[in-house]
C-alpha cells in the first residue's frame, strides 16, 4: 500500500491509499480522480494516463521501458525527466508519498 | 434540467456515456441498464492478459462497483432491456419493470456469431470470445499439451492462439479466407503476423474453410473442406461479430449495417441516441461502424454531451490496438479504400504498414513501433499526408514531419 497524492491541472490535490499489485493509474480511477483518463485501460497503447512526476521522485521510480518512453515523447507536453505514464507504475511500498500532476490536457 | 437519462448496455460504450453526462454537470437521474451480471468492464484484456492468467477479475472493472452510487448512477445488472417504446418513452425490463425515460441512449454492442448448430456449433467444448462468462468458461481448457482449434484469423482469434501457444497448448488456426485478417489488413500486416504466429508454434492454414465440426456429447475435433480430419480437445470461434441491434430494430428504429446514427449520435427519433459496437455513423461521405475501445469511449462521450445540447459532430482519427505473444501492433486510422501500402523498417525489429490512397494517407498499422504510431496518428489528426516515398526512406526522420 502507498499514500499518493495526485494534483490536479488546475490545483486540486487527492490524496489516497493504492493497494500493491495496481497501477498508479488504477489508483486514480478507482478513486474517481479526473485528469487521468486511460482509454486503453493499460495497455501502453494510447498515452492518456500521462503524469508530470514530482522532481523528488524522478530518480526514485523504476526505469522507463522504450515502449513508454517513446509513446511519451508525443503525450501532451511532455517533460523529458518528469513525464511518466501511470499505466506503467506499479504500486509498491516504496511508492509510499508519491506526488504526481496531471498535464492540462490528455491526448 | 432533471431530465431521466437512461441508458441501455453496461459496457465500454454505456459505462463511458453516464460517466461524461455526470462529469458533464448533468444532474438529473441516469439509469444504465446491463444485462450482465457485472459492474461495466474491459473487453481488451479478456483475449490477454485476463486469459492469460495475468490479470486478476477485480481489475477489469473500468470504475469500482462504488463509483455508481457515489454518482447517483442507477446501476442495474443482470437486468435485461426487453422492448422500448418511443412513443410512450418507456423501456421494459425482464421480470417485469419498467423505466419511464426523457431521453434514451442504446449502447448494446455486438454478439458474436457461432458456427451453425447444424456443423457442430452448438456442441460443448466449442467457444466464442466476447464476455467475462464466455473466457471464463474456457479457462478450464487452457492446460499445457491440449490441442485448441481456432476457428477464424481476425484479431481475437489471433490474440486467443497467442495465448494458447504461450500456455503450451498445441495451437491450430484455420482461416476461410486466403489470408488471415483479411477484412481489416494488407496482405503485408497479414503475413507479418501468420510468420510471427508459424514461429510460435501455431500450425496457421490459411485459405482453409472448415466443412464440420465432429463429435457427440463433446467436440472432438473437424473436418476441413479439403477433406483434413483435425483433433481438437476444444474449439475457439472467432469469426466476427454482429452489431446488437435487434432491440432497437423492434423498436422501429433505423438499421444500417448497426443502428443508424448521424455525425451527433442521434437515431431519427427524438431523444433516442445510439453510440459504440451497435451504432453505424457517416464517415468520408459513408457510414462505417468500427469495432473498438476509442470508437466506444469517444462516440460514448459525444453522445453524452449532445444529449446535454451540445451539438457537436463526431468524425474520429480511429485507433486500435492488439497484443499477441511480445508484439504489440497499433493502428491509427481507417484503411477502407487504400490503394497501396508502404513498408517501413524501425529499429529493433519495428515496422510499420502505412496506408495510402493516391497520395492522401489513410492508416498505419505499427507493429512493436509506438514512434510510427504515435506521428502516424498526430499527422491524421492534422490532415496530413507526407509522400509515400518520404514515408519509405530510411533517412527520413519522422518526427520531423510533424514540423511546420
Ligand atoms: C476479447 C475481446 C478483445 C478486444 N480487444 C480489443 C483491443 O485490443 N482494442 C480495441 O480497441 N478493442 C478491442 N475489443 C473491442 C472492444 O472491446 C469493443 O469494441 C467494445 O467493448 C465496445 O463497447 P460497447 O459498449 O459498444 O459494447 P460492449 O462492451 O459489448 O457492451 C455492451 C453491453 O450491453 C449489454 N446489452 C446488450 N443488449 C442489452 C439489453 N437488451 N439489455 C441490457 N444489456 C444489454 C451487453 O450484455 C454488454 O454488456 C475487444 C473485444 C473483445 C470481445
Amino acid at each position: 500500500m502507498a499514500k499518493i497524492t495526485y494534483i490536479e491541472w488546475g490545483g486540486t490535490e487527492h490524496v489516497v491509499d493504492v493497494p500493491n499489485g495496481l497501477t498508479v493509474m488504477e489508483g486514480a480511477r478507482d478513486n474517481g480522480i479526473p485528469g487521468i483518463e486511460a482509454d486503453c485501460g493499460g495497455a501502453c497503447a494510447c498515452s492518456t494516463c500521462h503524469v508530470y512526476v514530482d522532481p523528488a521522485w524522478v530518480d526514485k521510480l523504476p526505469e522507463k521501458d522504450p515502449m513508454e518512453e517513446d509513446m511519451l515523447d508525443f503525450a501532451y507536453e511532455p517533460d523529458p525527466q518528469r513525464s511518466r505514464l501511470t499505466c506503467q507504475l506499479k504500486v509498491t511500498d516504496a511508492l509510499e508519498g508519491l506526488v504526481v500532476q496531471m498535464p492540462e490536457k490528455q491526448i | 434540467m432533471a431530465e431521466h437519462i437512461v441508458v441501455i448496455g453496461g459496457g465500454q460504450a454505456g459505462a463511458a456515456l453516464v460517466a461524461r453526462l455526470r462529469g458533464q454537470g448533468h444532474d438529473g437521474p441516469v439509469t444504465l441498464v446491463g444485462e450482465e451480471p457485472v459492474p461495466p468492464y474491459q473487453r481488451p484484456p479478456l483475449s490477454k492478459k485476463y486469459l492469460l492468467g495475468e490479470m486478476a477479475l477485480e481489475r477489469l472493472f473500468l470504475r469500482p462497483e462504488s463509483y455508481y452510487a457515489e454518482h447517483d448512477i442507477r446501476l442495474l445488472t443482470g437486468t435485461r432491456a426487453e422492448a422500448v417504446d418511443t412513443a410512450a418513452g418507456t423501456v421494459a425490463l425482464a421480470g417485469g419493470g419498467r423505466l419511464d425515460y426523457d431521453q434514451l441512449a442504446l449502447t448494446t454492442g455486438s454478439v458474436p456469431r457461432r458456427l451453425p448448430e447444424a456443423i457442430g456449433g452448438a456442441l460443448p467444448g466449442v467457444h466464442v470470445v466476447r464476455s467475462l462468462a464466455d473466457v471464463d468458461a474456457m479457462a478450464p481448457d487452457f492446460v499445457a499439451g491440449a490441442r485448441v482449434l481456432v476457428v477464424g484469423g481476425g484479431y481475437i482469434g489471433l490474440e486467443a492462439a497467442a495465448v494458447a501457444a504461450q500456455k503450451g497448448l498445441d495451437v491450430t488456426l484455420v482461416e476461410a479466407a486466403p489470408r488471415i485478417l483479411a477484412r481489416v489488413a494488407a496482405p503485408e500486416t497479414s503475413a507479418w503476423f501468420a510468420d510471427l504466429h508459424r514461429r510460435h508454434g501455431v500450425d496457421v492454414r490459411e485459405g482453409t474453410g472448415l466443412s464440420h465440426l465432429t463429435g457427440e456429447d463433446r467436440v472432438t475435433g473437424a473436418v476441413l473442406e479439403d477433406g483434413t480430419e483435425i483433433s481438437a480437445d476444444f474449439v475457439i470461434t472467432g469469426i466476427g461479430i454482429a452489431p446488437a441491434a435487434a432491440l432497437a430494430e423492434a423498436a422501429g428504429l433505423a438499421i444500417d449495417n448497426g443502428i443508424a446514427v448521424d455525425a451527433q449520435g442521434r437515431t431519427l427519433v427524438p431523444g433516442v441516441w445510439a453510440a459504440g459496437d451497435c451504432a453505424s455513423f457517416p464517415f468520408r461521405g459513408g457510414r462505417v461502424r468500427l469495432e473498438s475501445v476509442q470508437n466506444a469511449i469517444d462516440q460514448s462521450e459525444y453522445v453524452a454531451d449532445n444529449m446535454l445540447g451540445a451539438g457537436r459532430a463526431y468524425d474520429p482519427v480511429p485507433w486500435f490496438w492488439s497484443d499477441q505473444y511480445d508484439v504489440k501492433l497499433q493502428i491509427a486510422g481507417l484503411n477502407q479504400g487504400y490503394e497501396r501500402v508502404v513498408v517501413r523498417e524501425g529499429a529493433g525489429g519495428a515496422v510499420s504498414h502505412w496506408y495510402y490512397a493516391g497520395e492522401t494517407l489513410l492508416a498505419v498499422d505499427a507493429m512493436n513501433d509506438p514512434r510510427a504510431y504515435m506521428i502516424g496518428k498526430r499527422l491524421l489528426e492534422a490532415g496530413r499526408s507526407p509522400a509515400p516515398a518520404t514515408i519509405e526512406s530510411p533517412r527520413t526522420d519522422l518526427k520531423a514531419l510533424l514540423k511546420g
